[in-house]
């Protein structure tokens, strides 16, 4: 029940207006945010608009191969997405644009540069670490202003997850590729200082209940420490 | 300033918008392995660009029908991460300009790759751009031929390459983003660095004929001092153990 070590680079890019790597082991993960002006939701006109996708380069692992998203990478853009959402950390009212029609949109990509196995854990501390430091460009006659800034984003909680691979009764926190790739499948706790605000079982190992309740408790332990190193 | 076409892009005492002179290249850095899964790496930061290349190979090649079975396929892909620009959010999936570029740079790597060492395997190597202020192209072919180097693929040369253009009448090395949007010409050129043998060639705009002769010539010149970076990161590269890691954050240093 112990991590690999934990390095996070903020915003290594500046054409973004947020960016950071996060790195678990020999897991490498880039997350890039963009910020744009677009239509909101027909059913949300005053909420803006957040998307999260997550690319795994095809230099990032031999297996990895060009072309759309695979369904693995659309499960980590998926269980992160949800815990960013569910924890409130972005404040999506606060991205309407007073007397227009559009509102702020938040685009966060991840860059799956080297796989070594918990790509949720380090795609969610990736994404974090991006938004926390996240220029809002200036809203001008309807425009963004992108080499000025009207402050950064504004952060609520911080979820961070743990991830655990099963192997039988036992539980290995931050499974790397190998682990991954054995286990029976894995699970995956996201939670804040208060809740819990994602979760994904993944592979078809299945879990007791027991054993879901032993992870959570582990899971929010695991988190402060966590947390702690995406503040800085 | 940057979207003020009306500036000019040259001052009167031949001095660019970015401070540089006429014939001088943006700064650069060049480190090779840093990624743990690809057999090579090697990130480039030129100016504000920042391009990752990574190489797999020599490998089976899937599909089968791509396969020859006199030499290995060589395999580019050039690729711009959606958030690498400073303008709006970019589109996932190979645009028209992408598929054009990796065709180019595919061939630039054919023809000093020694390929028939390898029948009926694939040597794919992938290049992102995960920041771009003109010249990505030179970038990426700079980044590719260190990673293939740093995977140990049997080369004949190393390639390098770099970009010769045009503004305000005059023929300036290393075009930036906004002299490249602005200026009258682009001829990005990659050579290979012992015969100076031309591997990639590329030209919009207008240039006399004595103009492009000039490019060229320039283009060579500044090319031997991206070689001797290349060499050097290779270098330091082979000495890397342990856990690699990508330096994004890293800062460039002037071309002497």
């Amino acid at each position: 029940m112990q991590y690999r070590e934990i390095d996070i680079e903020r915003n290594p890019l500046q054409n973004a207006e947020g960016s950071a790597i996060c790195r678990i082991g020999k897991t490498q993960v880039i997350a890039g945010v963009k910020i744009d002006l677009a239509t909101p939701f027909a059913d949300r006109p005053d909420e803006g608009v957040l998307s999260m996708s997550a690319e795994f380069t095809p230099l990032g692992a031999s297996h990895f191969e060009p072309g759309p998203p695979r369904v693995d990478a659309i499960e980590v853009a998926r269980v992160v997405d949800r815990a960013i959402r569910s924890a409130e950390t972005i404040n999506l009212k606060s991205m309407k644009i007073e007397g227009m029609d559009k509102v702020l949109a938040a685009y966060i990509d991840l860059w799956i540069i080297d796989h070594d196995g918990n790509l949720f854990d380090a795609g969610l501390m990736a994404s974090m670490a991006a938004l926390m430091n996240t220029r809002i460009p200036k809203v001008e006659d309807g425009k963004l202003i992108r080499n000025e800034t009207s402050g950064n984003m504004k952060i609520g909680a911080i979820p961070v997850s743990c991830t655990f691979a099963k192997y039988g009764d036992h539980f290995l926190l931050d499974p790397d590729f190998v682990e991954e790739s054995g286990a029976e499948g894995t699970m995956t706790v996201a939670t804040t200082p208060e809740f819990m605000c994602s979760g994904q079982k993944s592979g078809p190992g299945a879990l007791t209940q027991k054993n879901i309740m032993e992870l959570i408790d582990i899971s929010f332990e695991q988190g402060k420490n966590l947390r702690r190193i995406i503040e800085g | 300033m940057s979207n003020d076409p009306t500036k000019k892009l040259i001052d009167d005492k031949g001095i660019r918008l970015d401070g540089r002179q006429i014939d001088q290249l943006r700064d650069v850095k060049i480190i090779s392995r840093v990624l743990n899964n690809a057999d090579g790496s090697c990130l480039v930061v030129w100016g504000k660009n920042k391009i990752l290349a990574g190489v797999y190979g020599p490998r089976e090649c899937i599909p089968r029908h791509d396969a020859s079975p006199y030499r290995s396929k060589v395999r580019c892909r050039y690729n711009m991460a959606p958030f690498c620009s400073l303008e709006e959010h970019g589109r996932s999936g190979p645009s028209r300009r992408s598929q054009e570029l990796s065709k180019v740079i595919s061939e630039a790597f054919e023809n000093v790759i020694i390929a028939e060492s390898f029948p009926k395997t694939a040597i794919d190597v992938f290049i992102d751009v995960l920041q771009s202020d003109g010249g990505t192209r030179c970038a990426a072919l700079t980044a590719a031929a260190v990673a293939i180097a740093d995977a140990g693929i049997p080369c004949k040369d190393l390639v390098c390459a770099v970009a010769v253009g045009k503004i305000g009448d005059t023929v300036v090395l290393d075009l930036s983003k906004d002299e490249d949007n602005f200026g009258q010409s682009d001829n990005p050129m990659a050579f290979a660095s012992r015969n100076g043998d031309v591997l990639l060639y590329q030209m919009d705009g207008l240039l006399t004929r004595e103009e492009t002769e000039t490019a060229l010539k320039m283009a060579q010149e500044a090319s031997k001092k991206i070689h001797a970076l290349q060499v050097e990161a290779l270098k330091e590269g082979f000495e890397k153990k342990g856990i690699k890691f990508l330096p994004l954050s890293i800062k460039p240093e002037q071309v002497q």
